[in-house]
Order: C-alpha cells, then sequence, then structure tokens
C-alpha cells in the first residue's frame, strides 16, 4: 500500500459523544442547589483513522477508550456526532441513497457475543440467507446452494443449516456470524473483539479462518481487540487508543520492536508473554480514569512516568513520526 | 509476618487424584476426575485449561464449597498434612477465609454491596481472631495498602459500588489477605481486567507470596499470564491433569499432545501472518466421554492404545503426564 492509494475507509476528525441527560427529579433537585449536571462521555474524541485496501489495521486499548464506537461508525450503524466517515474516498454524507445502501453492505460488522447478535428464533439457513435474498445478491431458486456454499466456507457442515444457535458451540456460533457478513460480498469487516470469548484452541480456528478468508475474498479488516498477541499475529498496522483519542499507530514490526508513545510502551510491557518467565512486573501506577472526566492535556499524564508541566495543560496532536508512523506526545513534539 | 504456623515442613497442599463430580438429572459430570498436585510454601503454581475443564470446581473443591449435586467421590486434599476429604462443616468454616482463602473472578464474590468497606474487613477478622475493634480496622488499612490501594484510610469508609473494578478486586485479594492464610486460590482474578490493571495485581500478589511465604494457585486459562507469574503449572482437560511441571519443562517441552496443540495455536508462538497451528475439533461433552483418553477425537497422535486410560506417569520435580505416545523430552514436535 503505498500512500498514494486512497484508503477504503477513512474517519476524519470523527468525534462520537454519548449524552446522559438528567431525569426530571435531578433537574428538580438542581434547581433546589444540588451539584447536578448533564453528563457527557467523550466516547470518541476527533479521531482521524485510515484503513487501505487490502491491510489489516488492529484496533488497540483497554475497555472503554472507544474502540467499539469507532467501529460502530465505521460499519455505518451509528452516526458520529461530528467529523464523517467515507467511503472508498467519499464522505457517507455525501452519497446517494443508492451509494448509501451499498457501502453500507460493503462493511459488515462481527460482534463478540456471536450469541447475542444472532437472532434465537431464526434457523441457520434464514440467518445467512435472509440479506442476500432481500438485496437480490441471489435467487429464492439459487438459494440453498448459495447457503450451502458459504457454510462449506466458514467451517460449518451444511447438514446443520436446519438448526437454531443455541444447537451450536460458541466457536461455530462465531463462523455463523461471519458467514451472515460474508453472504453479502463485504469489501470491509469491522471486527470487534471477535474471537474474545472463545477458548484459547477456538480462537486460533477462527483467526486462521479470517486470515483464509482475507486471502480469498480480498477483505480489509479492522480488527479490534484488547488482546496484544492477537493483533500483533493479523495485523499490518496497529492503531493505540486511550480514553477516546488515537496516541500512536505505526507498522506493527515497527510498533513491537521500539513504541514511541509512552502509554505504547506501558501497554506492550505488560502484556503476558509466553517467552517472560519468572518475570518482575512492574506495572504502571493508576486507574484508568473516568471517559466523564478525563484529565486535563494529554488524557495519559497522571499515569505517565515522563508527563511534565506542558502534558497537563495542553493536549498533544497526532503528528507524523516516520514512514505510516504517528504519535500525540509532547516529548515527541 | 509469617504465615501463622506450626512446625509443619511439608508442602502446603498436596491434591492427589481428586475427583469431584455432579449427580445431575441427565447424568453424572465427571466434572473433576483424576487432579493431583502440590504446592509448596510461596510457591506459586497455575493451573490452566479451557473452559470447562475443572479448574474453578477443583478450586472449590479444595475450598469445601461444592454444592448439592456435586460431591468429592474420590482423592485427597491434604492442607498441611491433613486430608480435608471428609472434614466436618466445622473444620471447614475455621479453615475458610482464616488458613485457607479463595479469590474469585468476580470480586462481588466476596464483597457484600450493602456494607462499608471496613465493615466487611473488620467481620473477616472477628471471624476468626479476638482483637479490639481498633486493632482489627489498622489491619484492615494495612491490608489495603499491601495491596496497592492508595490512600486507604479513605477507601474504608466506602461502599463497593463507589470503586472501580480494579479496586474492588485489590479489596477482595485484601481480605483473602487480612488472616495472613497458608493457601491462596485465586480463580481467573485479572481475567475481567485490562491489561495494566492486571499487570499491579499480579504484581502485588508475587510481593505477597515472596514475603510471606503463602502457597497460591492461580487459576486461568491464559497460559502467557502463569508464564510469568508461577513456578509450576498443571494442565487440565476434561477434568483431568493431562500435564505437570515446572514452567521451562511444560512450557518449552511440552510432553503431552494436547499441551503442545495448547501452546501452537497460542499466536505469539507462530511466525506473524501464518496460520496458527490449530487443534481440530472441540472439547468433549462431560456427560457422555470417550472411552480412553478424551483427547483421542482431537489428537494427531491417537490410536487404538488410547481406546484405553493413560495412567499418569510421574517423573521427579512434579513432572507428569498421562499420555500413551508421549512427545520425546527433548523438545516439542
Ligand atoms: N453445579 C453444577 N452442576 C452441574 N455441572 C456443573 C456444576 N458446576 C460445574 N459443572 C460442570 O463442571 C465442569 C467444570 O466446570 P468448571 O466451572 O470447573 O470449569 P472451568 O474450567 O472453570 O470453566 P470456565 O473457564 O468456563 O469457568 C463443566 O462441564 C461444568 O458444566
Ligand atoms: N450508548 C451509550 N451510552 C452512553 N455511553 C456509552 C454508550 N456507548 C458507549 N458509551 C461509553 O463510551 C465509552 C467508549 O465505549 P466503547 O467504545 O464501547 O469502549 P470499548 O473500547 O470497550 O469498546 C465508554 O465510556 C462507554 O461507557
Ligand atoms: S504528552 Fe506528556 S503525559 Fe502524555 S504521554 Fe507524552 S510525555 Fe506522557
Ligand atoms: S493417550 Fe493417545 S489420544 Fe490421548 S493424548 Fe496421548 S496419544 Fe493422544
Ligand atoms: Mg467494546
Ligand atoms: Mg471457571
Amino acid at each position: 500500500m503505498t500512500s498514494a492509494t486512497p484508503p477504503l475507509i477513512e474517519a476524519r476528525a470523527v468525534t462520537k459523544r454519548f449524552e446522559k441527560r438528567l431525569d426530571l427529579a435531578a433537574k428538580a433537585a438542581r434547581l433546589l442547589g444540588a451539584d447536578l449536571e448533564d453528563e457527557i462521555v467523550h466516547a470518541v474524541d476527533a479521531v482521524d483513522l485510515q484503513v487501505f485496501p487490502g491491510e489489516v489495521v488492529g484496533l488497540v486499548g483497554e475497555s472503554g477508550c472507544g474502540k467499539s464506537t469507532i467501529g460502530r461508525m465505521i460499519a455505518g450503524i451509528l452516526p458520529p456526532s461530528d467529523g464523517e466517515i467515507a467511503f472508498d474516498g467519499k464522505a457517507m454524507t455525501a452519497m446517494s441513497g443508492q451509494e448509501k445502501r451499498a457501502a453500507a453492505l460493503a462493511v459488515q460488522m462481527i460482534f463478540q457475543d456471536p450469541f447475542a447478535s444472532l437472532n434465537p428464533r431464526m434457523r441457520v439457513e434464514e440467518i445467512i440467507g435472509e440479506a442476500p435474498l432481500v438485496h437480490g445478491y441471489v435467487d429464492r431458486a439459487g438459494l440453498a446452494a448459495y447457503v450451502d456454499e458459504i457454510m462449506l466456507k466458514v467451517g460449518l457442515d451444511p447438514a446443520l443449516k436446519r438448526r437454531y444457535p443455541h444447537q451450536f458451540s460458541g466457536g461455530q456460533r462465531q463462523r455463523i456470524g461471519i458467514a451472515r457478513a460474508l453472504a453479502v460480498k463485504p469489501r470491509f469487516l469491522v471486527c470487534d473483539e471477535a474471537i474474545a470469548a472463545l477458548d484459547v484452541s477456538i480462537q486460533a480456528q477462527v483467526i486462521n479462518l479470517f486470515m483464509d478468508l482475507r486471502e480469498e475474498f480480498d477483505l480489509t479488516y479492522l480488527f479490534i481487540s484488547h488482546d496484544l498477541s492477537v493483533v500483533e499475529h493479523i495485523s499490518d498496522r496497529i492503531v493505540i487508543m486511550y480514553l477516546g483519542r488515537v496516541v500512536e499507530s505505526a507498522p506493527t514490526e515497527a510498533l513491537f520492536a521500539a513504541p514511541k508513545h509512552p502509554y505504547t510502551q506501558a501497554l506492550l510491557a505488560e502484556a503476558p508473554r509466553l517467552d517472560q518467565r519468572s518475570r518482575d512486573f512492574l506495572p504502571i501506577k493508576g486507574e484508568i480514569p473516568s471517559p466523564l472526566h478525563p484529565p486535563s492535556g494529554c488524557h495519559f499524564h497522571p499515569r505517565c512516568p515522563h508527563a511534565m508541566e506542558k502534558c497537563s495543560a495542553v493536549r498533544p496532536m497526532l503528528r507524523p513520526q516516520g514512514d505510516r508512523w504517528q504519535a500525540a506526545c509532547h516529548l515527541l513534539d | 509476618m509469617t504465615a501463622a504456623g506450626t512446625s509443619y515442613a511439608g508442602p502446603t497442599l498436596e491434591v492427589e487424584d481428586l475427583q469431584t463430580h455432579f449427580f445431575t438429572k441427565a447424568g453424572a459430570v465427571k466434572a473433576v476426575n483424576g487432579v493431583s498436585f502440590t504446592v509448596a510454601p510461596g510457591e506459586v503454581i497455575g493451573l490452566v485449561g479451557e473452559s470447562g475443564s475443572g479448574k474453578t470446581v477443583t478450586g472449590l473443591s479444595i475450598m469445601g464449597l461444592v454444592d448439592e449435586p456435586g460431591r468429592i467421590v474420590g482423592g485427597a486434599i491434604r492442607f498441611k498434612g491433613e486430608n480435608l476429604v471428609g472434614a466436618s462443616e466445622d473444620r471447614w468454616q475455621k479453615l475458610r477465609g482464616d488458613r485457607i482463602a479463595m479469590i474469585f473472578q468476580d470480586p462481588m464474590m466476596t464483597l457484600n454491596p450493602v456494607l462499608r468497606i471496613d465493615t466487611q474487613m473488620v467481620e473477616a477478622i472477628h471471624a476468626h481472631r479476638q482483637v479490639d475493634k481498633a486493632t482489627a480496622r489498622a489491619e484492615a488499612r494495612d491490608a489495603l495498602g499491601l495491596v496497592g490501594i492508595p490512600a486507604p484510610e479513605e477507601r474504608l469508609k466506602t461502599y463497593p459500588h463507589q470503586l472501580s473494578g480494579g479496586m474492588r478486586q485489590r479489596v477482595a485479594i485484601a481480605i483473602a489477605l487480612l488472616n495472613k492464610p497458608d493457601l491462596i486460590v485465586a480463580d481467573e482474578p485479572t481475567t475481567a481486567l485490562d491489561v495494566t490493571i492486571q499487570a499491579q495485581i499480579i504484581y502485588e500478589a508475587q510481593q505477597l507470596c515472596r514475603r510471606f511465604g503463602t502457597a497460591l494457585i492461580w487459576i486461568t486459562h491464559d497460559l502467557a499470564v502463569v508464564a510469568g507469574l508461577a513456578d509450576h503449572i498443571a494442565v487440565m482437560y476434561a477434568g483431568r491433569v493431562v500435564e505437570a511441571g515446572t514452567i521451562d519443562d511444560v512450557i518449552d517441552r511440552p510432553r503431552h499432545p494436547y499441551t503442545v496443540g495448547l501452546l501452537g495455536s497460542v499466536p505469539s508462538a507462530n511466525k506473524r501472518g501464518q496460520r496458527l497451528n490449530q487443534i481440530p475439533g472441540m472439547a468433549p461433552n462431560l456427560l457422555r466421554l470417550p472411552p480412553g483418553c478424551a483427547f483421542k477425537d482431537r489428537c494427531p497422535r491417537g490410536d487404538d492404545l488410547c481406546l484405553t486410560e493413560p495412567t499418569l506417569q510421574s517423573q521427579p520435580n512434579g513432572r507428569a503426564f498421562r499420555c500413551h505416545h508421549p512427545h520425546e523430552p527433548e523438545g516439542a514436535a
């Protein structure tokens, strides 16, 4: 991927705020002097993110940092509060109705909990076959063969297609979710903790499946995970978030060899690894702050071993740090 | 401080061929069906296995907390030489929370949501020792400090819901420590936590074993965590310990095909971007275990000999495995 190729999908200064408004009782209490305000979570705060055709980008960060929210905005199932999402170089907001529908099908999302995202009252053949039939990828006559073919592709026995989701194991249910997404011939998959709920040996099976499908269908992925070793294995490039912001983004090998941002450094140092024995854990201090009241300036400053005066006052911007490398830290300015 | 004690010089805990079954309407679930391991003072053993392999039931058995329809039907649990299988409930209550303590994945299993932290901690001390309230409170405060809780005096006055997940888990660990137990059983205590918080908690656990000689059983599905923390490891599959030994022996020179498969499926053991070495199939239903070795359907080495149950072959230094065709000791295939 050269920088001349336009991104397949792009988030441009995308922000998402969730507002928790006070109910009537709380408003009344405030009139009487109680110290209450509407609460606003900046789940995603002016994030730029690009994924180029054929790339696998890993999105990493601790819980609540905004990974799923970005994923849902990119998948078009959650509108941004500010900024825009562009597909194939065109902003979604500038698209015609037909273009929008095409983009919506081209970007599919796969979730952590395959059970919650599958309709328990539908048979597997209906779950997989519904969307391609509605959108005209296949007609009624060809549907059965189409469903069989996709089930085989994801390693499911088509003989099981009249069963319901609860009759499958966790790993098989995840395959059903993947089959459903593939059935509309997507170009881009957002995988949100898609293997987190699976056992190690089943995780390996599903990771292999994702890699095989990438080859076969020329897919591009945004792979969201809190598991660094999984992301390291399958991603070409990694984006690290902290409290709603991207703090670093770089090609995988370079990032693991020499992370530049202090938070990335801490995260990589603390992720347990098989080859590190009887290690002395020397963790970074402090808790992950509440996204309701993020620290001023650089969100990481209360926990950062290198924090300077400037860090609590000024937000560091995401700046280029070399080839396909960006980081947001005053040390690097 | 030392683990309260006697002149007993043997291992803190010896579990020998433990069998705990659940007698359900559908039949006997052999959740634990042949578990053996030993933990010495100050030592950490990692009990690893995939979901449903019997880790939690092993932990509950050691705590005397197995409820109907479950029952220990065989084997021995020797705590400082005393076999606790068949011990009276009186005896268990004396030991539990005093000499033996458990930490759960969900700290709310330990914490009472409607009581202040100090109230709960003082109660936990008074259940086993007669000290005045001020002393008990001071001990509680010190225990919170020990597990890295900042401003422990203020935290004492809070309720569990006012704390983050990581803080709650620390409080649960502090409660487990209050009476300086000889043995702690920790069941996936960091699984729900983020990497940086997990590292903090593992750090505290490590310090405690070193300082007080507490023996620790760390239950997890994460091999990488065990590699960094434990001295010994026991690998479970379908209710049995299939392989045990020092961390280096088991991870660098696995003998059992399941261990070999499990290690091979960990992403960091594979070359970046390549297919993982996956174990085919999935874990067997404990209600309908196949005859002989439970791993046979998934095992590349399985043959007719494996239709008979392999026995546990024990070697010096806690090395043991249960397989008819083990891998050579020089290294994994
Ligand atoms: N109360 C119960 N009644 C019947 N079966 C039970 C009961 N508790 C546990 N089991 C069964 O015992 C087996 C082992 O359970 P256990 O909870 O120890 O597994 P585990 O390895 O800790 O799994 P996980 O990682 O999912 O927590 C499982 O098959 C489980 O369904
Ligand atoms: N529908 C919602 N209403 C209020 N807050 C939300 C909502 N969805 C997400 N959030 C908040 O946004 C932040 C980021 O959430 P999310 O993107 O789900 O994090 P994660 O990285 O764990 O996937 C969190 O603080 C979360 O609580
Ligand atoms: S900007 Fe300052 S506080 Fe933030 S990561 Fe860089 S040095 Fe640390
Ligand atoms: S006993 Fe046989 S089936 Fe079981 S692990 Fe060993 S070789 Fe495989
Ligand atoms: Mg999420
Ligand atoms: Mg468990």
